[in-house]
């Protein structure tokens, strides 16, 4: 029973950073960027945040700090794939290595490779109460509500419902139909990019300023690569890319958990961990030419 | 003849400059002055036996890998996942070498050199796959590949191959004969830097003279053009995609054989992903991707010694990499865009096709 509390309250958790970064990615690739900075973006947020809790003392400070990088980072993918109409994937992978390097950089500047700086970690709220025992599934820090809560829902609607994300899909789906229909299709992409930057740079900081209250060297350890598979394991819709999110966190948590019983630890885990990678490449292989890629996925839009 | 000033080796050069402009501001933030930082990172180097081979040795794996790249991406096919078609050539070359010890040199190493070669070829083949038979898009599949083939070599270091010597997770040390000799007494620069000049000669002589490198370079240019003039579009991307990952896995190799000689989780600190930026920078041709590859070893090997003279974090090499990737892409978009202006309308198309992007034949004017 405990057991059980305990995983599901891990897996919630654990799956925070990846909702953050899974929800972020679909605004971009919505709005038909492939954003291969996101594990870059992560990074960096998960640094900014750390660094600038530290220095101000406030985990809210931080947080702020990661959303400007977030942002920033969004910014500059916007420049090169909208602006010049370069390569998304290149300029992706370009943005990933920078932004690691830029925080690893300033992370060696501030830190100077001393010993490990800690942070007080955000505090754990739980609005539920005890429940005879299986409230603890409840105990969850603040960013963890507002993602499933807020983030989430939020997110939804204004993709699904409002009229700036009809014309985020629109300009992901028909560049050209939605120019005519008098949509801005620079400044949408934009606007998309950015949003989605502050968000996986948010799950970046989830991970320093609540889960861990310290910066490590590769801490984001491909989370941002996940997301982008969930992005396509959800077929681009946010429910169930949050719903992906939590089974790949469950079998993450499971796996930890498992790993440290006796007689389970020779098991290869490794392979569980692979699955997510696996199944999406399986259901890309499956669905075959059917994919419902965003119509205008990882084309520039230029006006003729 | 005028030369443009959006030539090939102008743009390119203009990005390198553009790049240390940018990268100056962290250069300051760390109490440095550029200039002097610059002069550490590319002059100092080049000065003294020692660093110059460590240049080379440095240069090695992202010759494999920026070679793989390019031949990819000449041919419009966009593989990302050379970083884990390397590591699988790790695997096959730490397996092989644990195991031809009986074997002589001569016939050891080509063995491994083969076997990872087909490691890595195999690891690619998937996507290759997926494309040429159902279209669907390269960029992902190879790319989620990647964290699959680092979970693997965790796996086994973690598992089956775990040293049950020391008990890290590292393999046993492959056999003495199956790992690489030194090319120069006293050097680390070992066999794999021979080999890899030898790919890139190769890969340069079939792109550049044979109906083979012809095909490739035109389904790359115009996959529809290319189809009308007979050739086998399909066969020649998956023919592509399969050099590519061979070319890869025996990067992979060489850094078992030649330099760890055994199978670790830190073997690649991300070789894959240099070698997108070396083929970008070498605008996807072997001489290019050669100078590009010995440049960024160049880079490593004076961040370093940067760091130890100027106080600026090694990592600013990073720093360097990311930016240099982004300035040239997008100088190379915009000099697209120039050339298209008042061309024919195809906005979008060339999404999927390197044509106008960094395929020097598409150089107008």
């Amino acid at each position: 029973m405990t057991f059980l509390v305990d995983l599901l309250a891990a897996t919630l958790r654990n799956a925070t950073p990846l909702v953050y970064g899974t929800v972020g990615e679909t605004y971009a690739e919505r709005s038909g960027v492939l954003n291969l900075g996101i594990e870059g973006t992560m990074y960096a947020g998960a640094f900014a945040g750390f660094a600038t809790a530290w220095a101000t003392g406030s985990p809210l400070i931080g947080l702020a700090a990661a959303i400007g990088v977030g942002v920033l980072a969004g910014a500059v993918m916007a420049l090169m794939t909208v602006t010049f109409g370069a390569n998304q994937h290149v300029s992706g992978i370009g943005l990933t290595i920078g932004l690691i390097g830029l925080a690893e950089f300033t992370n060696r500047l501030i830190f100077q490779g001393g010993e490990l700086q800690q942070i007080e970690p955000m505090p754990i709220v739980n609005p539920v109460g005890d429940l005879g025992g299986i409230g603890a599934i409840f105990d969850q820090y603040a960013l963890t509500w507002i993602a499933f809560l807020l983030i989430v829902p939020g997110a939804w609607w204004l993709l699904q419902r409002s009229s700036f994300g009809l014309e985020i899909r629109a300009v992901g789906e028909n560049p050209e139909a939605a120019d005519a229909a008098g949509v801005n299709v620079v400044r949408t992409r934009y606007l998309a990019l950015m949003i989605g930057g502050a968000l996986m740079a948010v799950g970046g900081a989830f991970i320093t300023l609540a889960l861990l209250g310290s910066f490590t060297l590769d801490i984001i350890a491909g989370r941002g690569w996940v997301c982008v598979a969930l992005v396509i394991f959800g077929r681009w819709r946010i429910g169930r890319g949050v719903i992906g999110a939590l089974i790949f966190s469950l079998v993450f948590s499971l796996q930890f958990r498992l790993r440290i019983l006796p007689g389970f630890g020779e098991l290869p885990f490794e392979l569980l961990l692979a699955l997510p990678y696996l199944v999406v490449i399986g259901a890309l292989a499956l669905s075959g030419r059917n994919v419902a890629y965003p119509g205008a996925y990882l084309k520039p839009y230029r006006r003729t | 003849m005028r030369i443009s000033p959006w030539s090939t080796p102008i743009l390119v050069v203009a990005a390198v400059l553009i790049t240390f402009v940018i990268t100056a501001g962290p250069i300051i933030l760390a109490g440095a002055n550029p200039i002097e930082a610059y002069a550490e990172f590319v002059v100092v180097p080049l000065t003294s036996q020692f660093t110059l081979l460590e240049v080379l040795v440095t240069a090695t794996p992202i010759l494999f890998t920026g070679a793989a790249v390019a031949i990819a991406f000449r041919a419009g096919y966009w593989n990302i996942g050379a970083e884990g078609q390397l590591l699988l050539g790790a695997v096959g070359a730490a397996g092989i070498g644990i195991v031809v010890g009986d074997l002589p040199p001569l016939v050891a190493l080509p063995i491994m050199i083969v076997g990872g070669a087909l490691a890595g070829a195999a690891w690619a083949l998937v996507p290759a796959l997926l494309r040429v038979r159902f279209g669907i898009d390269e960029v992902v599949t190879t790319l989620l590949l990647n964290p699959v083939a680092l979970l693997l070599v965790n796996g086994l270091l973690h598992g089956p191959w775990r040293d049950p010597v020391s008990g890290f997770p590292e393999s046993p040390r492959i056999a003495a004969s199956a790992e690489f000799p030194t090319l120069i007494d006293r050097s680390r620069l070992h066999l794999g830097f021979a080999v890899a000049l030898a790919v890139i000669l190769v890969a340069w002589y079939v792109l550049a003279r044979t109906p083979a490198g012809l095909r490739l370079r035109a389904a790359g240019l115009s996959p529809h053009g290319a189809r009308f003039a007979g050739i086998n579009v399909p066969r020649t991307l998956l023919g592509a995609a399969l050099v590519s990952g061979a070319i890869a896995g025996i990067a992979g190799v060489s850094e078992v054989a030649g330099i760890q000689n055994r199978l670790t989780g830190g073997l690649s600190p991300g070789y894959g992903y240099t070698g997108i930026v070396v083929a970008t920078l070498g605008t996807l041709t072997m001489p290019g991707v050669a100078i590009a590859a010995v440049f960024l070893g160049d880079l490593t090997v004076g961040a370093s010694s940067a760091a130890r003279s100027l106080g600026i974090p090694s990592q600013l090499g990073a720093v360097v990499q990311g930016v240099l990737l982004l300035t040239t892409v997008a100088l190379l978009a915009l000099r697209r865009q120039r050339f298209r202006r008042g061309g024919a309308p195809d906005a979008g198309s060339t999404a999927g096709s390197p044509a106008g992007d960094v395929a020097p034949e598409a150089q107008p004017g």
